[in-house]
């Protein structure tokens, strides 16, 4: 944990030397942030409500999504740049270490600037969260820290799946994005709106609605059932097979070199 | 004129190349398009007459801004160019007989085409054998047809003069990230939301700036969305904001170049 | 000691073909075919040896050291490291080795040098007092000194290569790959590494394997070569033995001649 620490540093430490790059880069995740907000709120105001959701459930949704969506992508920003690690030689690099693989693409690349999106999202929770009509109490509030902390597991895990491709080929990666953007971008409504078919897999194959929708009916007090309330450790499990394929991944890479 | 042909034969060919990539793109636009048009038709559920377009405009909209998303994403080019800016390889492209702005804007064209042409046929191939409510149409007349035509390279060309304004600026900031011009450019010309679902007044200021004259305008002609004078009016305003942002463009490059040449390089 | 016995590696590599109506074919099917990187290697080598790994481009060099730091496995043979095989058990022996990439960088770019050095420090759990002896030392043999402090992206090429090879040794590794360490560097820089490498040797009885294509490296750091041409072992002698075989001219023409000879 301490070695952690001292990456972090190292990171952050690095990306001050080029504090103009930093700042624009904060200022245009914010108006990554901002933009998609304002096509929430245009949609709102011209048609009030989704599906009997109102603009601030959707942007609870918002909020949560991205909130779990950012912090991956500050920590776990090696598995997302896996082929240039790959190309550069960073990564043999870290096999001729003495320390997990996961550990060091994780620790070796942290992206600052990309919190500012997790900042973003708080501001807009705090707007959410008076005006949803949920009644907070101390389960409602565990609900709420299940619901970012589990779904920033599953989008870990797409990263993971990305990665391991990425051992595979380096070509046309470029699908994982529906998964991982497009998961991001398509969770500012709750998941039941695009339909059965793409709620079953969200529910069973890439578990996302596992940390938005269903705990978002418990927030709301649609479902009473305890069992919504803890749905998003559910999904932790999907770190499990994405964790088996990354394995799978690094030792083709280990029989192929690049 | 035979440098710039070849530079667009070379560009195009390297492109083609990227065969998983263009079949991972597919399948990615398929999945985009699709829950966006899940999306909508959720809206127009809870509202049809809140509705600002027909929904099968709406449809042709988004299975087009898939087919052809390379020709018009405000992102994805202009990258190799800010690289040579920020490391100092710029001078192998100096002592290059070619106008360096003509040569940047060849190359992207090219790129953007080789990766519009590999995705944009099966795309709208199996967009119109889709069941409703998902099918595209065909465009209700020639004379419309004839119009996008027109406009769908000019709004290639007004996005691709934007960029090259990104791209220029690189010589000023020296930094590689100007993303702030991707995602505000990408919302304001209709990427995320259609312009005609902005309320006023934010629809007509949308519709007049250079964004407006990119994809919102060739999309929303196909399928008749914008007709007659409309369309016309449109078209000519493209035309109008690509001179602008050439000349804009050819400007700043001038003086730019010679900020880097009086430094060295 | 390093065992290589009967080792195997093939690499399947796509062919392209220039011209629009090969690109456009290329889309549908491509031909592949496949390499042979190493064929039947084998050699030994004992504790404390500097070998000179040589050979023209291509000829499997880099694979063999990739295998041996543990970083690729072969498709088959068996590979040795003191006792241990270094794709099974990687952890434990990259622990002993140090290795240098001559054209990559193992230093943070925005950082000072010194930074880097305590994050490898920490991964390798360096105990504090040998940390301490060896990078006083190293600051001393390698006049590091006046550079500690900045940043690699600052340093001239043959500064941060003298970083780059104390950074290896921090932890004292057993065995140190340099891969073509003095690549581009001028001629003091050279010199200076090449002494130091000898000492480091001659005091601490580092086993070396060093690939290059300058002979004077060869020359002034090894005793025995071993030469590699299209995936095999050619040779595996001293250079004094080598220098009767083809007496007279430099040590290039020489090697020029070898690879004559073997037509490779």
């Amino acid at each position: 944990m301490k070695l952690y620490f001292k990456y972090a540093a190292m990171n952050l430490k690095s990306q001050m030397q080029y504090k103009f790059t930093f700042i624009t880069g904060v200022v245009s995740r914010i108006a990554l942030s901002f933009t998609s907000v304002l096509s929430v709120l245009f949609m709102f105001t011209r048609f009030n409500e989704v599906e009997g959701f109102t603009l601030s459930q959707a942007l609870l949704c918002f909020s949560v999504v991205s909130m779990a969506f950012s912090l991956t992508e500050v920590f776990a920003r090696g598995f997302d740049i896996m082929p240039r690690m790959l190309g550069n030689g960073e990564f043999d690099r870290c096999l001729v270490r003495p320390r997990g693989m996961i550990f060091q693409v994780l620790a070796s690349h942290m992206e600052f600037a990309r919190l500012s999106i997790f900042v973003s999202a708080v501001a807009v929770l705090c707007y959410a969260v008076p005006n949803s009509g949920v009644v907070w109490t101390w389960d409602k509030i565990i609900t709420l820290i299940l619901m970012i902390v589990c779904g920033a597991v599953v989008f870990f895990g797409l990263f993971i799946i990305y990665a391991a491709f990425s051992f595979f080929t380096v070509e046309g990666l470029e699908f994982m994005n529906v998964l991982t953007h497009g998961g991001k971008e398509f969770g500012r409504y709750p998941f039941v709106i695009y339909g059965d078919g793409v709620l079953r897999f969200l529910t069973y194959v890439v578990p996302m609605a596992l940390f938005q929708y269903y705990p978002l009916l418990y927030l709301l007090g649609r479902e009473r059932s305890k069992l919504y309330m803890f749905m998003p450790l559910f999904a932790l499990l999907f770190i499990l097979p994405s964790y088996g394929f990354f394995r799978l991944g690094l030792r083709y890479y280990k029989s192929t070199g690049s | 004129m035979r440098p710039y042909v070849s530079l667009f034969r070379i560009r195009f060919i390297n492109g083609l190349q990227y065969r998983a990539a263009a079949l991972a793109g597919l399948s990615t636009q398929f999945a985009w398009g699709f829950m966006n048009i899940l999306a909508f038709s959720a809206f127009y559920r809870a509202n049809p007459a809140a509705f600002p377009m027909a929904f099968p405009h709406l449809v042709s909209y988004i299975w087009i801004q898939q087919a052809f998303l390379a020709l018009f994403a405000p992102w994805g080019t202009g990258g190799k160019a800010v690289e040579t800016i920020v490391n100092g390889n710029i001078s192998y492209d100096l002592v290059r007989p070619m106008d360096l702005y003509n040569r940047w804007f060849i190359e992207t064209i090219g790129d953007r085409v080789s990766r519009a042409a590999l995705r944009c046929v099966p795309i709208l191939l199996v967009a119109f054998i889709l069941p409703e409510p998902f099918r595209m149409t065909l465009p209700p007349d020639m004379r419309q047809f004839a119009l996008f035509l027109v406009s769908v390279p000019l709004s290639m060309c007004v996005v691709t003069v934007f960029m090259m304004l990104d791209t220029i600026f690189t010589f000023y900031t020296m930094s590689r990230y100007n993303a702030i011009f991707i995602f505000t450019a990408e919302f304001l010309a209709g990427g995320i939301l259609p312009i005609p679902f902005f309320p006023e007044p934010f629809r007509t200021i949308a519709e007049l700036l250079p964004f407006g004259s990119m994809q919102n305008v060739p999309l929303r002609i196909y399928s008749g969305d914008l007709a007659g004078m409309d369309a016309l009016k449109a078209i000519a305003l493209q035309a109008f904001w690509l001179a602008a942002m050439l000349l804009l463009g050819k400007l700043l490059m001038k003086h730019s170049l010679k900020r880097v040449i009086a430094q060295g390089g | 000691m390093i065992r290589l016995q009967n080792i195997n590696k093939t690499f399947r590599i796509a062919r392209r073909q220039s011209g629009f109506g090969h690109a456009v074919k290329a889309l549908f099917s491509r031909e592949h075919e496949l390499v042979h990187a190493l064929k039947d290697v084998n050699f030994e080598i004992q504790d404390g040896e500097m070998v000179g790994y040589i050979g023209p481009n291509g000829a499997g060099k880099s694979t063999t050291i990739k295998i041996m730091c543990g970083v690729l496995t072969p498709d088959s043979g068996l590979c040795e490291i003191d006792g241990r095989v270094p794709w099974k058990e990687r952890v434990a022996h990259v622990r002993d080795i140090g290795v240098v990439f001559g054209q990559r960088s193992q230093l943070w770019w925005d950082v000072p040098v010194i930074d880097s050095f305590e994050l490898i420090r920490d991964i390798y759990k360096v105990e504090a007092r040998l940390y301490r002896r060896n990078l006083d030392e190293m600051t001393a043999l390698l006049d590091l000194s006046e550079i500690l402090k900045t940043p690699a992206r600052s340093l001239s090429l043959g500064q941060r290569m003298r970083c780059e090879i104390a950074a290896s040794l921090l932890h004292s590794p057993k065995i140190l790959f340099l891969d073509e360490p003095t690549i581009g560097l001028d001629a003091v820089s050279k010199i200076a590494v090449r002494q130091f490498i000898k000492r480091r040797n001659a005091e601490h009885g580092t086993t070396v394997i060093l690939t290059t294509h300058d002979m004077q490296d060869i020359e002034a750091l090894t005793e025995r070569i071993l030469l590699i041409g299209k995936g095999r072992i050619l040779l595996d002698g001293s250079l004094d033995e080598l220098k009767k075989r083809f007496p007279g001219g430099t040590s290039e023409e020489m090697v020029a001649a070898l690879y004559k000879e073997y037509k490779i």
